[in-house]
């Protein structure tokens, strides 16, 4: 059973429209003919499905389309053209300090965010003392949330959101929060929300924590799709030769070369021991 | 519908909680100037309007600040609810919710100010030496059609602002005009009966002559006046949510 079936998906984005540049610039352009409107795609004709229990990692450069994708998926955006179908309920957590109020103390903001995450109020009493204890904020819970120190605040954004029991979970680099120790139990926590059957879409920039997690792989570059396969390893050795020669491939045969480069390379690899740990 | 609106009921409260609390931070007595700024308002009113420019009429406090009242109502939840969508912008374009949920949030908190504000109103009703009586209950219409009605200006605002920056400059002249023709200081039987009518055009005025009808007048305004009334609310209601479901994924573009 399909869990996600994106099909075709384009999403653009209008720049220099009439909002865009002011009525001014917009009575000149005209006035001299100039004036067009510059059409820009984020995502050009992005085609995958995944199964029950998937985790789809999208690997690719900034830039590449990677979040705006991820919009389209949660229902935040519609796709320009092509379409997507979910089964299920959604838990998307995208740049996840985002929308916290600072002057709301740390309660304040943990039920608010619960709220718009779509939990229920008796949920929300049931697990805040649990929240806050994996957060370890319990000094903090009334306190402003903006003398918070940003590393606190991602802390708090992580406990509250991977709480949820969703259909699907889409992760937008959201496993690098905090130092070292809660990094390890976020990692710990997120692999037991894996376990429990989820479909799941993590975007990361280390290579090594899509690795890891991942039993699929979307390529993304420019908007436009590379690669979208099963192969973890091949997709991925390819994906770090592309990062560390800066050419692009062109097609599966490409691919392939271009991974096998990538283990039968002499260079210094770029990621880092540390990171590729993770 | 409204098991759809079950779902979202504990996100609407808290969303009205953290309005209040923003409405109302780093001031020491709080929640207190709900009820003391109209308090002060209109005695600042009351002082000029009837020590300096004495008006042979009577209950003029009455006629007076049920314009100044009502019409701040208006004034305050139109340009609470155009900021609606921008200011929740960081969320909305990162989690999936309702958008007309922060309009109606900003709204309810102008509805408990306007409720504290006319708790003052009466009690100047009362020292103006208004007759009460059972008709006062049909105040209900004008305030219930207020309310909706600035939830539909709410609605078109808030998605005009979004596209249009400029229309917070134009709103402001606008109220501005709407404030002077609204006869709020000054009578309206001193105009032809021609010019009269023109005023019922304006749907801030509907409001505030209904109030002024019971008050003062003791009577309940005609059948039709109700559906004059009742008109303007749902065709503003009726524009708001059709803009929203047609550009509901449309705003984001423009955050």
């Amino acid at each position: 059973m399909k869990i996600i079936d994106a099909k075709g998906v384009s999403i653009r984005y209008i720049t220099g429209d009439f909002k865009n540049i002011g009525l001014k610039e917009y009575v000149l352009r005209r006035l001299q003919g100039k004036y067009t409107v510059n059409e820009f795609w984020a995502d050009r004709d992005v085609t995958f499905s995944l199964e029950k229990g998937d985790m789809m990692g999208i690997i690719g450069t900034n830039g590449a389309g990677k979040s705006t994708l991820l919009k389209a998926i949660s229902g935040i955006m519609i796709p320009t053209e092509g379409k997507v179908r979910t089964r299920g309920t959604i838990a998307a957590l995208l740049e996840l300090t985002s929308g916290f109020d600072g002057d709301l103390t740390v309660r304040e903001n943990t039920y608010l965010r619960g709220a718009l995450l779509g939990y229920t109020r008796k949920f929300m009493d049931d697990m805040y003392d649990q929240i806050i204890e994996f957060a370890e904020l319990q000094d903090f819970q009334d306190r402003p949330f903006k003398q918070l120190s940003s590393g606190m605040k991602s802390r708090l954004a992580f406990s509250i959101a991977c709480l949820v029991n969703p259909d699907i979970i889409i992760l937008d680099e959201v496993l690098s929060v905090g130092d070292g120790a809660f990094r390890k139990k976020s990692y710990d926590k997120m692999q037991e929300i894996l376990k429990s059957g989820v479909t799941g879409i993590l975007v990361s920039h280390s290579v090594g924590q899509v690795r890891d997690m991942c039993n699929k792989i979307l390529w993304l570059d420019h908007g436009k799709q590379i690669a979208f396969g099963s192969d973890v390893k091949m997709l991925c050795d390819a994906y770090e030769h592309f990062m560390a020669t800066k050419i692009l491939p062109q097609n599966e045969e490409e691919i392939r070369a271009a991974a096998e480069a990538w283990c039968n390379r002499d260079v210094v690899p770029l990621v880092l021991p540390e990171e590729k740990k993770l | 519908m409204i098991a759809k609106f079950a779902k979202h009921l504990f996100l609407f409260e808290e969303l009205v909680k953290r309005d209040f609390k923003q409405k109302y931070k780093g001031t020491v007595i709080g929640m207190a100037w709900s009820v003391l700024s109209p308090l002060l308002n209109l005695l600042v009113l009351r002082l000029v309007f009837t020590q300096f420019f004495g008006r042979g009429m009577d209950h003029y406090t009455t006629y007076l600040f049920a314009g100044t009242v009502f019409f701040s109502f208006f004034k305050e939840a139109t340009k609470g609810g155009m900021n609606a969508l921008t200011s929740n912008a960081s969320i909305f374009t990162k989690i999936n919710v309702p958008k007309y949920l922060f309009l109606l949030s900003k709204n309810v908190s102008a509805v408990i100010n306007f409720g504290l504000t006319l708790v003052v109103f009466f009690l100047f009703c009362i020292l103006d030496g208004v007759t009460f009586g059972w008709h006062f209950l049909m105040l209900l219409y004008p305030v219930l059609y207020l309310i909706v009605f600035n939830v539909g200006v709410g609605l078109i605002l808030s998605a005009m602002y979004i596209f249009f920056r400029d229309t917070k400059y134009l709103y402001d002249v606008f109220t501005l005009l709407l404030h002077y023709c609204s006869a709020i200081f000054y009578r309206v039987e001193s105009y032809p009966e021609a010019i009269q009518r023109i005023f019922l055009v304006n749907p801030v005025y509907l409001a505030i002559k209904y109030v002024r009808v019971i008050t003062i007048d003791g009577n309940i305004p005609s059948f039709q006046y109700h559906l004059l009334m009742l008109a303007w609310a749902v065709l503003m209601v009726g524009i708001g949510a059709w803009i929203y479901k047609k550009n509901n994924h449309k705003f984001l573009y423009y955050v």
